[in-house]
């Protein structure tokens, strides 16, 4: 088996049983654990892709930043098993039902009807997607949109803060001498 | 190397377990990571097309992506952080008051 191949379905597997395991488990913190493990078998999979820019920035951003928060909250709350017991058996049910059906429409249809080439990746050039080429076309095509990121980012660093501040400070009525 | 609808099919099936995710577990923050799971679906399958293209909007759109994400995750937690100060739950099914 060619090398390529086997690489793939080493980390698919590791990508599949990891989500399971972030789906199935109990206990919120191995969760976030078993998305962690999933986020960097992605990145694997995006510097095979040639991608190696956005690799790195799924490990730091993904999970370095986003599931520290995720863990921090997690242990914040105290909230690891919060469900103990599966209720409502027919929505989960029917749920899965629907789940599956629709699995069964996209391979049907993204996959097996959409005439995608069934030969293998060609190889790229050799600075495709290199970190100063992504550069590039960040800061020359996408300017605009990069600038509007940044706005989102402060927006929802503000809408944080003020969402968890805890207590309003009361404003003491100004005594101005004089005045009266 | 590896064809396409390899990596779609991988992308396909990270979103259906994310899906079922969504959809099964009442744990709020577990419906938080199966949305993190199907964001990353998403980019997988935009990765896979801009190197099966040769271009590089797909791999700058997943920076976009990534970054939207982060920003999401930041209000939702917050939003958890309040709800859990309320109701002393992030079980989903406590969070209907507005249930006629």
């Amino acid at each position: 088996m060619e090398t390529g191949i086997l690489l793939f379905s080493l980390v698919a597997v590791i990508v599949i049983g990891t989500s399971l395991g972030m789906l199935i488990s109990r206990n919120a913190v191995y969760s976030a654990l078993f998305l962690v493990l999933n986020f960097s078998a992605v990145a694997v999979l995006y510097i095979t892709l040639g991608a190696p820019f956005i690799a790195m920035a799924q490990v730091t951003v993904y999970a370095g930043a986003i599931m520290v928060l995720f863990l921090f909250v997690i242990m914040q709350l105290g909230a690891e098993r919060l469900e103990d017991e599966w209720k409502n058996r027919r929505q989960h049910m029917l749920a899965i039902l629907f789940a599956v059906i629709f699995l069964g429409e996209i391979f049907w249809l993204a996959i097996l009807q959409s005439g995608l080439p069934t030969t293998a990746l060609i190889m790229p050039p050799s600075d495709y997607a290199s970190p100063s080429q992504i550069g590039m076309t960040l800061f020359s095509n996408y300017l605009l949109p990069f600038e509007i990121t940044s706005f989102i980012l402060l927006v929802a660093i503000i809408g944080a803060v003020v969402l968890t501040r805890t207590e309003i400070p009361v404003k003491k009525p100004v005594v101005r001498p004089g005045k009266e | 190397m590896v064809p396409v609808s390899y990596y779609l099919a991988l992308a396909v099936i990270m979103f259906f377990i994310g899906i079922v995710g969504v959809l099964v577990r009442r744990n709020a923050l577990i419906v938080f990571m199966s949305l993190e799971l199907m964001f990353n679906a998403a980019n997988l399958v935009l990765v896979t097309f801009a190197r099966q293209f040769g271009a590089m909007n797909g791999q700058i759109t997943v920076f976009f992506v990534m970054t939207v994400a982060a920003a999401e995750v930041a209000i939702g937690l917050a939003l958890m952080v309040v709800i859990f100060r309320t109701k002393h739950s992030i079980d989903i099914d406590q969070v209907n008051s507005l249930k006629g």
